[in-house]
């Protein structure tokens, strides 16, 4: 159904478009189609393994705690902006990547849980502690909130319980809006003065926010009944 | 004439870098053994104030003029020109003027200084500095009676550090000390560390050091001094007063909103080094807490 729809909007879009961006269109979709999503699970496991080695190792430098938490941080919310970038890519360029948004979603979740695990194991040390910061500390409370909320998402991204929830799925999973706002401004939050990173990491987040409901006061530019994830 | 405080340790106890690494295995083969339980706390009471390394005290810095990230002033620092440089020395003095860096150091007694660093993020390090007691430079210039603070500003010049393209704080970064904490013998301004000449990313040629203090108290790279009768303003209490106060003593009592400082993991123990109890005033408590008498420390923090 997915694939189906986004290939009719794709051709009214390449109307407009013209042919050399036509071309690029046909070539980045016919390439998705044929590369498989399983390894974008391995890439992820494999590069947060490759960043413990590191950390242990002085590969980041003398405070390996912190780095390890942020670089892992940082990059399952770069893996939650791709996640959100894949509708209006196909919306708006024709760019079809519905195939690896499950991995690219349940990859993010592995960042986010690694980075959770470093804070609760390395950084934090003492189980009670936890309560205290999540509770004291509102930049911690919202990470955690995002953290919680994207368990229900990771437990039901599979094939099983999209088929079992029908519609209500789709409505669940509107939840990663929320995460990745969450996510981003405990971001902002955790840096000490206003610092340009996060800003840009919150920006991002809001442009792709504000996309979507652009594109619901104009049903007009997408063809009846197409899903909007 | 400086001395007026004593250092507990002296440059006999900057520890070589492989002995160090010896000591750390030996332990490592008494817990290994079983001896670690006895012998664990004896000698990490012995290991505390081991300075850093010198790779461990340059690269992991916060000097926002440089970027936001702890490596950016190592990156970036090289670029900064420090000769020649003055110091404006200005306000309540009776001795106002420019003095330049050579001159101040012709007439200063530089003394080794090995402390505690803490900073206010919750991680510490010790540091041997080599530098003079700020208490001289301010005779020198002549304090006057009715002056009660002491203002510090670090150099403003973009072109140099292009952290100062950004409004991250309000720049030039200032900071401030009442008169009494900055006549303190413990307080120094560091041209040094290990003995060679201070590195630009951390605060060359001059830098402020305030031990019980966290360590954004300790300006670097200082162009200008201002005695007044008014507190003056300090960088991070514009940015965020209900975080950062005028004082920032160190305290394990009183929490940043954001973290507790009650504990600090010391750099340089690795992937798995265990958080360490922070000390009150940073363990210089019997030296300066007779400078608060009567204060209230969580309301002046």
């Amino acid at each position: 159904m997915e694939l189906c729809h986004a290939h009719q909007f794709r051709q009214a879009t390449n109307a407009v478009a013209g042919p050399p961006e036509l071309a690029f269109v046909d070539a980045v979709n016919n390439g998705v189609r044929r590369v498989p999503a399983w390894p974008i699970y391995f890439l992820g496991a494999g590069h947060i393994i490759w960043l413990v080695w590191l950390a242990a190792t002085g590969g980041l430098g003398v405070e390996p705690i912190s780095a390890l938490e942020q670089v892992l941080g940082e990059t399952g919310l770069k893996m939650l902006i791709v996640g959100l970038m894949i509708t209006p890519l196909r919306q708006f360029a024709g760019i079809n990547l519905i195939r690896v948004r499950r991995a690219i979603g349940l990859t993010a979740f592995l960042y986010i849980t690694a980075h959770l695990t470093v804070w609760l194991v390395l950084d934090l040390q003492s189980f009670g502690r936890i309560w205290e910061d999540i509770l004291k500390r509102p930049f911690i409370t919202i990470g955690m909130v995002g953290f919680t909320l994207m368990i229900p998402l990771a437990v039901t991204s599979n094939n099983w319980f999209v088929r079992r929830l029908g519609p209500m799925w789709r409505r669940l999973h509107k939840l990663v809006y929320l995460i990745a706002l969450l996510g981003s401004v405990h971001f902002v939050m955790l840096r000490k003065g206003l610092q340009i990173e996060p800003l840009m990491f919150l920006a991002v987040v809001l442009i792709l926010l504000a996309a979507r409901i652009r594109l619901r006061k104009r049903p007009g530019r997408v063809a009846p009944g197409q899903g909007r994830a | 004439m400086a001395h007026r405080w004593n250092n507990d340790l002296t440059a006999a106890d900057v520890t070589p870098y492989k002995t160090f690494l010896n000591r750390r295995q030996i332990m490592a083969g008494m817990a290994g053994v079983g001896l670690g339980t006895i012998a664990g706390p004896l000698m990490a009471a012995e290991e505390e104030l081991k300075p850093n390394t010198w790779e461990e005290i340059t690269s992991y810095n916060n000097y926002y003029e440089f970027g936001t990230g702890k490596e950016d002033p190592a990156e970036y620092a090289h670029k900064l020109t420090i000769d020649p440089w003055s110091i404006k020395i200005d306000g309540m003095v009776d001795n106002p003027g420019d003095y330049s860096f050579g001159d101040i150091m012709a007439k200063m007694t530089v003394e080794e200084r090995i402390y505690r660093f803490r900073c206010v993020e919750a991680w510490s390090m010790v540091i041997p500095w080599n530098g003079f007691e700020l208490a001289d430079l301010l005779e020198l210039a002549g304090v006057q009676s009715g002056a009660k603070y002491v203002g510090f500003e670090t150099l403003v010049r973009p072109s140099e550090m292009h952290g100062q393209k950004y409004p991250v704080l309000d720049w030039p970064y200032v900071e401030g000390l009442r008169l009494d904490e900055a006549m303190h013998p413990l307080t120094i301004m560091a041209t040094g560390i290990y003995g060679k000449d201070i590195p630009k990313q951390n605060g060359a040629p001059m830098r402020l050091v305030v031990p019980w203090k966290y360590g954004f108290k300790s300006i670097k790279s200082i162009v200008r001094i201002t005695l007044t009768d008014k507190e003056p303003p300090t960088s991070w209490n514009k940015a965020n007063a209900r975080e950062y106060g005028f004082y920032s003593n160190v305290n394990p009592t009183v929490s940043h909103p954001r973290w507790s400082q009650a504990s600090e993991r010391k750099i340089g123990g690795g992937l798995f080094a265990k958080r360490v109890p922070t000390l009150n005033f940073n363990g210089y408590e019997e030296d300066v807490a007779g400078l608060y008498d009567g204060m209230d420390l969580a309301e002046f923090f």
